[in-house]
């Protein structure tokens, strides 16, 4: 559909191009083994479509369009610079079949460039923190003043750790490619950390642009591109029953509503469906893993008309299998909040005391819960406290300073 | 193909955490077979082992004029014990090789790519 002239404005334009750019970034990487060169491209096929476009309306395959405007003018920018020109004739003995980037390939699913660009972003050689901004600039298609609100930096040191992190990859040669099936486990699971951090960052943060949409698309790329991957439909699937409760997490106020006192009418069913059924494929396999299980104990919660028709013993059980697979402190803790709805709160609180997660802020919110629920109000308060001096966000703290869920319900 | 530095760290005092005599006959065995297969597939540039960096000694330019002193350049606690200098297809080929020495050796290895000689 060509859009007219009427309403296209700067921003659709550059909402198609985080949509589209990814790809034509990663295309034109492989085709210019250079990230610079690539970016630089893309930038400039940006700047004329806003020209263009408002006037004559979206081309009918913007990706392409984008694909082939910024290579066009990348090898005129090339041609007449020296160095370009050497860089030029690498990429003629490069390119296999000559390959025209500009026209849409059929390709096998494992050929996508954004998933070798993928593994590049998420190589181990680069600090997680690294990874992450990479993956949303150059996936996400974000730009270096987004990524650095959503880490809380200035734009200026974000562009600093994106040009070193660009330079790390081109000097040590990061390769550009999917790892082989036996080295996939073990870079897989960098990967899909990084989508799931940021989709965290979404939860926390009010930031624009919203990075949890943003990880489900990265999650939805993965799965489509990976699909014989249980662990990546895992975190799809993971990141669909999350985000179905995420409009009920705060209140009208922006307060944090926890999962018990949830309208659960509000939960979105279309999300859930679709979770649900990503999940059941996913544990047909019969390969569990983290993202797997965590999905599994979200679908339970999603089954559950209200709190009290929960399945608690499954979701221990599941709690069990992932504390196998995953044995971190903050694991053992929501375990032991699912054993404290089936055997009260003692037990839990036993089971709590023994976890060593003193900046964890939920680890003091739990405790807060349990020591209430067992009429010890002023240890209770003690924790409250302790919680909301290292919550992260205003809402949690404030949230936790009301006395948590205790304050809630008085107030009904 | 890129050339990397694999550097052999070691830390005074805790160097060389204590091997039995025939943990250190593995070691080198293991140390040899690696050199050998790192030259059959083209990757070995070259190698070596240093002495204790007590054993170093500096020059410098001062005043126009050139100073010998006892070395080592920097006092610290960790030094560079040995190296090798590979030539791989991209950090992951490099990476490899790394993992093997330190599996052999027990010490951390850094790689580190050489500048202008990419081709």
């Amino acid at each position: 559909m060509g859009v007219g002239d009427a309403g296209l404005e700067g921003a659709e334009v550059g909402r198609i191009f985080r949509e589209e750019s990814g790809r034509s970034l990663a295309a034109l990487i492989r085709v210019f083994g250079d990230i610079d060169v690539a970016e630089d491209a893309v930038q400039e096929a940006f700047a004329i479509a806003l020209g263009r476009w408002p006037r004559d309306g979206v081309p009918p395959n913007p990706g392409g369009w984008i694909t082939t405007t910024a290579r066009n003018h990348a090898i005129d920018r090339l041609r007449r610079e020296s160095r370009g020109r050497e860089l030029l004739s690498e990429v003629a003995v490069l390119s296999p079949g000559g390959g025209d980037p500009g026209k849409p390939q059929e390709v096998g699913p494992v050929q996508d460039d954004r998933l070798r660009l993928i593994f590049t972003c998420c190589h181990p050689a680069l600090s997680t923190q690294v990874q992450v901004a990479l993956t949303l600039r150059l996936l996400g298609g974000l730009t270096t003043e987004q990524v650095a609100r959503s880490f809380l930096v200035t734009e200026a040191t974000m562009a600093r750790r994106l040009v070193r992190a660009k330079r790390k990859i081109k000097a040590a040669r990061i390769p550009y490619r999917v790892p082989e099936a036996h080295e996939l486990p073990d870079r897989l699971r960098p990967a899909l950390a990084v989508v799931y951090l940021v989709y965290n960052a979404g939860l926390t943060g009010a930031a624009e642009p919203d990075l949890c949409t943003e990880a489900i698309r990265l999650a939805r790329i993965l799965a489509a591109l990976m699909p014989d991957e249980p662990e990546v439909a895992g975190l799809l699937a993971l990141l669909l029953l999350t985000e179905s409760r995420r409009a009920s997490r705060t209140g009208a106020d922006g307060s944090l509503v926890l999962l018990g006192e949830q309208d659960r009418s509000r939960w979105d069913g279309a999300l859930i469906t679709e979770g649900q059924a990503i999940l059941r494929w996913c544990l047909r396999r019969d390969h569990p893993g983290a993202y797997q299980l965590q999905a599994a104990i979200n679908a339970v919660h999603a089954d559950a008309a209200t709190v009290e028709q929960t399945d608690w013993p499954q979701i221990v059980a599941l709690y069990d299998q992932l504390l196998e697979v995953a044995p971190t402190p903050v694991v053992a803790l929501n375990r032991a909040i699912a054993i404290g709805e089936l055997q009260g709160p003692a037990v839990a609180l036993a089971l709590v005391d023994e976890l060593n997660l003193d900046n964890y802020h939920p680890f003091h919110a739990t405790r807060a819960d349990l020591l209430r629920r067992l009429g010890r109000h002023r240890e209770a308060t003690a924790a409250y406290q302790r919680a909301a001096a290292i919550a992260p966000t205003d809402a949690e703290r404030e949230f936790l300073r009301m006395g948590g869920r205790a304050s809630r319900r008085m107030k009904r | 193909m890129t050339h990397y530095l694999l550097s052999v760290h070691s830390v005074e005092g805790e160097a060389r955490e204590p091997m039995t005599d025939e943990e250190m006959a593995q070691s080198h065995q293991q140390l040899g077979v690696l050199e050998q297969e790192m030259k059959s597939g083209g990757a070995w540039v070259f190698s070596g082992r240093l002495h204790e960096p007590a054993t170093a000694t500096v020059v410098r330019m001062a005043g126009g004029e050139v100073v010998t002193t006892d070395g080592p350049f920097v006092e610290s606690k960790e030094h560079l014990g040995g190296f090798y200098i590979i030539r791989a297809e991209d950090l992951d080929g490099a990476l490899g090789w790394a993992s093997r020495v330190t599996g052999a050796i027990k010490v951390p290895i850094e790689v580190r790519p050489f500048a202008g000689f990419e081709a």
